[in-house]
C-alpha cells in the first residue's frame, strides 16, 4: 500500500450506478465497515421511483452517498470520491463531485450504445474534464467477468458482483481493510459458499487493482476517527429508529403497540420493520388503504393500544378526516409522516419538508393537535418515543414529522437502555369509578381519562359528533364553544411539559438561524464553520412545532436578523410570523427534493450578515 | 386447528333492559330502525358475552346513531369507516365482541372498500347492514341499493345505476356468513342476529329496513303482510325450501337455475324440492338464493355459513407463536442485536 496517505477530518464517497447494480448495498457495506472501524457516519440514498427503469438510462440511476469521519452531522455536500458504474450515472452524478475529486468509472460500460442512451454524442472524457477530476478508468466488468469465469460461475451471478470490485477500490482508497465485509458476506450467503467465494475474490481483485494504479496512489485518503461519547453504538436508519422508538414506548407504557398502515414511499419501512416484531408484541395491520390505516389505529386506540399509523404526504391527506375524529374523540394516536416531495404524487423518493402546513392545519373545523419533528436519523427513535409519550399522557393525536432524508438515511446511534428512558403514564380510568365522565379533564393538562372497553362500569360512547363534558351528544352553542376551547387548551398546555428551546453557535450574534426537523445536520455544520471562521451566527433548531416551546418568542425577539431555513416555500416561517408578528424574518428555502448543502447555507448567511 | 374463543362469558344472565341506554331515541316514529334496535337488544343477552366486552361501532347515517341507544361501549365514527375502526379495535383486544352497524350508503358506497376487505379477511366481526335503499339522513338521494329506474332527489329522471345486492357482494368477497332479515319481524331477526356471533369470522346480516319518510314501502312488495308468505322464503339449514301461505310452494334447481314450483302440480313432490345447506363451500347456490326476486321469493334467514379459520384466530395464533419463540424478549435485546460496538 502506498505511503503517502492524506489525512482528512472526513470523506464523502458517492456510489452511483444503474438500479440493480447494487449501489445501495455497496454504500451500506462501506458505511458499516467505516462505523465498525471507528468513524462517525451518515448516509443518504438517492434512488429513483422506478424499481428498474430501462437499463443504462438516466432515469434508472441509483445513488448512495456516505460521509465518514469525525463529527459527522450530515451526509455531506459534494463527494471526494465518485463511483460511476455506467455512462448514465457518470453523466448525472458528476455534479455531486468536488472539483479535483477521484472519479472511478467502469470503462467497460462506455460502449457507443450505452453512451448514446445516456445522451452523450461525443467522448465524455474531454481534456477539460480530465484536468478537473482524477478519472480512473477501471475495467470493472472485464475483471469481474474474468474471475467469474475462473470460478465457473454463471454470467447472471458474476454480473451482480461488479459492485464488489468497485467497493474493493474504495476500501483501498480510504485505507480500510476488507475483513468486515468478508464477515458480512459469510453471514449473508452462509448457505451459498460459492457465492461467498466469488464475492470475496472480486472484492480482493478490486483492492489489488487499486494498488497497481498510479493515479489512486496519490489519492489515498484516511478519515479521522470519531471522538464520540462512551457507549455502545450501532448503525440505524431513521425509519427503523422510528419503529424501535414506538416499540420502546409500548414496552415502557405497558400498552400494546398497534400499527395500522398502508405501503407508501418513503414510509413503508416503518411498517416493514414493525412487522418483524410480533415477538415483541407489535400488532401490525396492513390495511386496504390509508384511511383504513388510520381508522384501524383509532379503533385500536379506543380499545386501549398505543396506536400508530405511518405514512407520507399523500397518505396524510387521505387521513385528514379521520385525524379530525381522533381530535374530537380525544384519543391517543401517533401519526408518522415521512415527508417527500409534493404536491400530489410529487417526488416520492426525494425529501422535502412541505407537509408542515398540512400537519398543522389540514383538517376541517377547529382541530388542534400536537406536531413534533425528528432532526436526525438516529433521533427518530427519541421523537417517536416522545410522540407516543405525549399522545398517551395528554390524550391527543400527535403527528411526528420525519422525511425521506432522515427515514432512508442512516447514522450512528448510541444505544440507550429502555429503563433509562422517561417514564410514560397513560391516563387510564379506574373501573367502576362512579364519577367517571368521558370528558372529565385533568385540571393541569386538560387531558381526559381513557376508559377501555372491557372495564366494568365505564361503558360510554364516543364519536365525531360534539359531546358535552358528561358524554352525551350536545348541539348547545355554549357547550361547543367550551369544548372547542378545551381541546385547544389541552394542546397548548403540552408546552408546560416540554423543555425550553436552546440556542447554539454564538448566542451573542446579530444573526439567528432558525431550522426545524430534518435539516439539523447541514444547518449545525454551516453555523459551526461560520463561527470557526470568525463570523458570529446563533442557531436554534425546533423539534417541538405545535405547541412551540414557551421561550420561543423571547429567543426570536433577541436577534436583529433572523433567517428561517427549510425545504419548502416558507411554511415554518409563516407559522412563526402568525405568532410573533413583531419579529421580521428572512427565509432560505429549497424545493428541489434534496437536502441542504453546507456551502449554500454559508453563502446565504454570509450575504445576510453583509446586508 | 381448533377454534379459539376470545370473548369472555357473562357471569350473570342479562335481560334486554340491561342493554337499554338512557338516551332518547331520535329516529322518526315508525322507522324500521326501532324494530332493529329491539332485535339487537334482545340479541345481546342471548350471546352470553360479558356486557363490558361488547363494542358497537357505526358509521354515519340514521342507523349509525344506534350505539347511543345501547348501553355498551360504543363508537359512532365517520362515514364509511366503521369496518376499519372495528377491525383495529378487535385486533387491539380480541376479547371484545365487536358489532358493526351501517346503512346501505355507509357500507356499500363510501365504505364499500372497507366492507369487502373486512369480509375477505374474515375477522370476528358481526356486521349488520340496515338496507333501506336510500340516503335518509341527507333526505332522499339514491344509494347503491336503490332499485334501477327509481326517481329520487338526485335521480329526477330515474336512476341509471345498477344496484348492488348485498348478499351477493358479501359472497363475492369470500364472505363466510351471509344472512337476510326483515325489520318488521323482530323475532326471526333476533334469531338470525344471535347466530352471527356464533360464527367464527365475519358475519353479515342484511336487514331490509323501511324508511317511511324518503323511501316508504320500498320493500313492501315482499314484506307486506298480505304477500309476505308468498314472496319470501325463510331458509333453514337441512330443511326443504318450502314457502307460501299454504306451505305448498318450493324451490327446485332445474339444472340451470332455481325455479319456484308447486308441490302436487305437474308431478312435483317434496323430493323435488331443494334442501338448504348453508355450509356448502361453493358459493353457486348461495349466490342464486341471495339473488332470488320477482317470480322467486326473496330469501330470508342464514343463506351461507361456512367454516374457515378466522383472521382473529390466525392472528392470535401467530402472535402467540412469535412471542413464545421470538429471538428478542424485550426491546433492549432488539436494540443490541446485530452489529454493535463499544466506544
Amino acid at each position: 500500500m502506498a505511503e503517502n496517505i492524506i489525512h482528512q477530518n472526513d470523506i464523502v464517497v458517492r456510489f452511483a450506478g444503474d438500479s440493480g447494480d447494487g449501489m445501495q448495498l455497496s454504500g451500506t457495506l462501506f458505511s458499516d465497515a467505516s462505523a465498525l472501524t471507528g468513524n462517525d457516519i451518515a448516509t443518504f440514498p438517492d434512488y429513483p421511483a422506478e424499481i428498474r427503469a430501462p437499463h443504462n438510462t438516466i432515469a434508472g440511476v441509483s445513488g448512495y452517498q456516505v460521509h465518514v469521519g469525525n463529527h459527522i452531522y450530515s451526509s455531506g455536500d459534494k463527494c471526494d470520491i465518485l463511483v460511476a458504474m455506467n455512462p448514465a450515472s457518470f453523466k448525472s452524478n458528476l455534479k455531486w463531485a468536488k472539483k479535483g475529486a477521484v472519479v472511478i468509472v467502469d470503462i467497460d460500460t462506455f460502449t457507443d450504445e450505452a453512451m448514446s442512451k445516456a445522451g452523450y454524442t461525443s467522448d465524455p472524457f474531454t481534456d477539460e474534464l480530465e484536468r478537473e477530476y482524477a478519472i480512473v478508468k477501471a475495467p470493472v466488468t472485464s475483471f469481474t467477468e474474468k474471475i467469474g469465469k475462473e470460478q465457473g460461475a454463471d454470467k447472471k451471478v458474476y454480473e451482480k458482483c461488479r459492485n464488489m470490485f468497485a467497493l474493493g477500490i474504495i476500501f483501498y482508497m480510504t485505507h480500510k481493510q476488507l475483513d468486515q465485509t468478508f464477515a458480512y458476506l459469510e453471514r449473508k450467503f452462509a448457505k451459498k459458499p460459492e457465492v461467498v467465494k466469488l464475492n470475496k475474490a472480486v472484492l480482493t481483485e478490486g483492492y489489488e487493482y487499486a494498488d497497481k494504479v498510479e493515479l489512486i496512489h496519490s489519492h489515498i485518503i484516511e478519515a479521522a476517527h470519531a471522538e464520540m461519547p462512551k457507549g455502545r453504538y450501532r448503525n440505524i436508519t431513521g425509519n427503523v429508529a422510528t419503529a424501535w422508538g414506538l416499540l420502546a414506548a409500548s414496552e415502557r407504557s405497558g400498552r400494546r403497540l398497534f400499527l395500522g398502515s398502508y405501503p407508501i414511499t418513503p414510509a413503508t419501512d416503518v411498517m416493514v420493520e414493525l412487522s418483524k416484531h410480533k415477538g415483541l408484541g407489535a400488532r401490525v395491520f396492513q390495511a386496504e388503504d390509508e384511511i383504513a390505516g388510520i381508522c384501524s389505529a383509532i379503533g385500536a386506540s379506543y380499545a386501549g393500544a398505543l396506536a400508530c399509523t405511518s405514512t407520507s404526504g399523500p397518505g396524510l391527506s387521505l387521513k385528514s378526516e379521520a385525524l379530525g375524529l381522533a381530535v374530537m374523540t380525544e384519543l391517543p394516536l401517533v401519526v408518522v409522516d415521512v415527508q417527500r416531495g409534493g404536491p400530489s404524487t410529487g417526488l416520492p423518493t426525494k425529501t422535502e419538508q412541505s407537509d408542515l402546513n398540512q400537519a398543522l392545519y389540514g383538517r376541517n373545523g377547529e382541530a388542534p393537535l400536537v406536531v413534533v419533528a425528528a432532526s436526525s436519523s438516529a433521533n427518530c427513535f427519541y421523537w417517536a418515543y416522545n410522540a407516543a409519550k405525549i399522545a398517551l399522557e395528554h390524550m391527543t393525536p400527535v403527528i411526528l414529522l420525519t422525511d425521506g432524508y432522515l427515514g432512508n438515511g442512516s447514522q450512528l446511534f448510541r444505544i440507550p437502555k429502555v429503563a433509562d428512558l422517561p417514564s410514560i403514564t397513560p391516563r387510564l380510568a379506574t373501573p367502576n369509578d362512579p364519577n367517571y365522565r368521558p370528558f372529565r379533564r385533568d385540571p393541569e393538562t386538560f387531558a381526559r381519562e381513557w376508559a377501555l372497553p372491557g372495564m366494568e362500569g365505564l361503558s360510554h360512547r364516543v364519536g365525531g359528533l360534539e359531546k358535552c363534558p358528561d358524554g352525551p351528544l350536545s348541539t348547545d352553542p355554549e357547550n361547543h364553544a367550551l369544548m372547542t376551547y378545551n381541546r385547544q387548551e389541552k394542546v397548548n398546555r403540552v408546552a408546560n411539559n416540554i423543555p425550553d428551546q436552546e440556542v447554539t453557535g454564538n448566542p451573542d450574534a446579530d444573526l439567528l438561524v432558525v431550522g426545524w426537523g430534518g435539516t439539523a445536520g447541514a444547518l449545525a455544520l454551516a453555523v459551526e464553520e461560520m463561527n470557526n471562521e470568525g463570523k458570529k451566527v446563533a442557531y436554534t433548531h425546533f423539534n417541538y412545532i405545535c405547541p412551540l416551546p414557551k421561550n420561543t418568542g423571547d429567543i426570536l425577539r433577541k436577534y436583529k436578523k433572523i433567517v428561517v431555513c427549510e425545504l419548502n416555500n416558507g411554511q415554518f416561517a409563516g407559522y412563526l410570523r402568525t405568532q410573533f408578528p413583531e419579529c421580521p424574518m428572512k427565509q432560505y428555502n429549497k424545493i428541489m427534493g434534496l437536502p441542504f448543502e453546507v456551502g449554500e447555507l454559508k453563502d446565504c448567511f454570509t450575504k445576510i450578515l453583509g446586508e | 386447528m381448533a377454534a379459539r374463543h376470545f370473548v369472555p362469558k357473562a357471569e350473570c344472565e342479562y335481560t334486554k333492559a340491561d342493554f337499554q341506554s338512557d338516551q332518547m331515541v331520535k329516529w322518526c316514529p315508525g322507522c324500521g330502525d326501532h324494530a332493529i334496535l329491539a332485535s339487537l337488544l334482545n340479541t345481546f343477552p342471548k350471546t352470553g358475552h360479558k356486557k363490558e366486552n361488547i363494542l358497537m361501532v357505526s358509521g354515519i347515517g340514521c342507523s349509525s346513531r344506534i350505539p347511543y341507544y345501547v348501553d355498551t361501549y360504543g363508537f359512532h365514527s365517520i362515514h364509511g369507516r366503521a369496518c376499519a375502526i372495528a377491525t383495529g379495535a378487535k385486533l387491539a383486544n380480541p376479547e371484545l365482541s365487536v358489532w358493526v352497524n351501517m346503512g346501505d350508503g355507509d357500507s356499500m358506497a363510501i365504505g364499500g372498500n372497507h366492507l369487502i376487505h373486512a369480509v375477505r379477511r374474515n375477522q370476528d366481526l358481526n356486521i349488520t347492514i340496515f338496507n333501506n335503499e336510500i340516503y335518509g339522513l341527507t333526505k332522499g338521494q339514491y344509494s347503491p341499493t336503490t332499485k334501477f329506474g327509481q326517481v329520487t332527489k338526485t335521480s329526477p329522471f330515474g336512476t341509471i345505476d345498477y344496484p348492488f345486492n348485498p348478499g351477493e357482494l358479501v359472497m363475492s368477497a369470500q364472505g363466510t356468513f351471509s344472512a337476510r332479515a326483515l325489520d318488521c319481524v323482530p323475532g326471526p331477526t333476533t334469531d338470525i342476529m344471535t347466530r352471527a356471533p356464533q360464527h367464527d369470522g365475519t358475519s353479515v346480516v342484511e336487514v331490509l329496513q323501511n324508511c317511511m319518510i324518503f323511501n316508504d314501502k320500498t320493500h313492501a312488495a315482499i314484506t307486506d303482510r298480505a304477500v309476505r308468505d308468498d314472496r319470501t322464503i325463510v331458509l333453514e339449514h337441512g330443511k326443504p325450501m318450502i314457502f307460501g301461505k299454504e306451505k305448498n310452494r318450493g324451490i327446485r334447481f332445474n339444472g340451470r337455475c332455481l325455479e319456484a314450483v308447486t308441490i302436487g302440480e305437474n308431478g312435483i313432490t317434496l323430493d323435488d324440492i331443494m334442501v338448504h345447506d348453508e355450509t356448502t363451500e361453493d358459493t353457486g347456490i348461495h349466490m342464486m338464493l341471495a339473488r332470488m326476486c320477482g317470480e322467486l321469493p326473496a330469501a330470508l334467514g342464514v343463506i351461507r355459513n361456512v367454516k374457515e379459520d378466522s383472521y382473529t384466530q390466525l392472528y392470535e395464533d401467530q402472535m402467540d407463536e412469535c412471542m413464545a419463540t421470538g429471538k428478542y424478549k424485550c426491546v433492549d435485546d432488539l436494540l443490541n442485536s446485530g452489529d454493535t460496538w463499544e466506544v
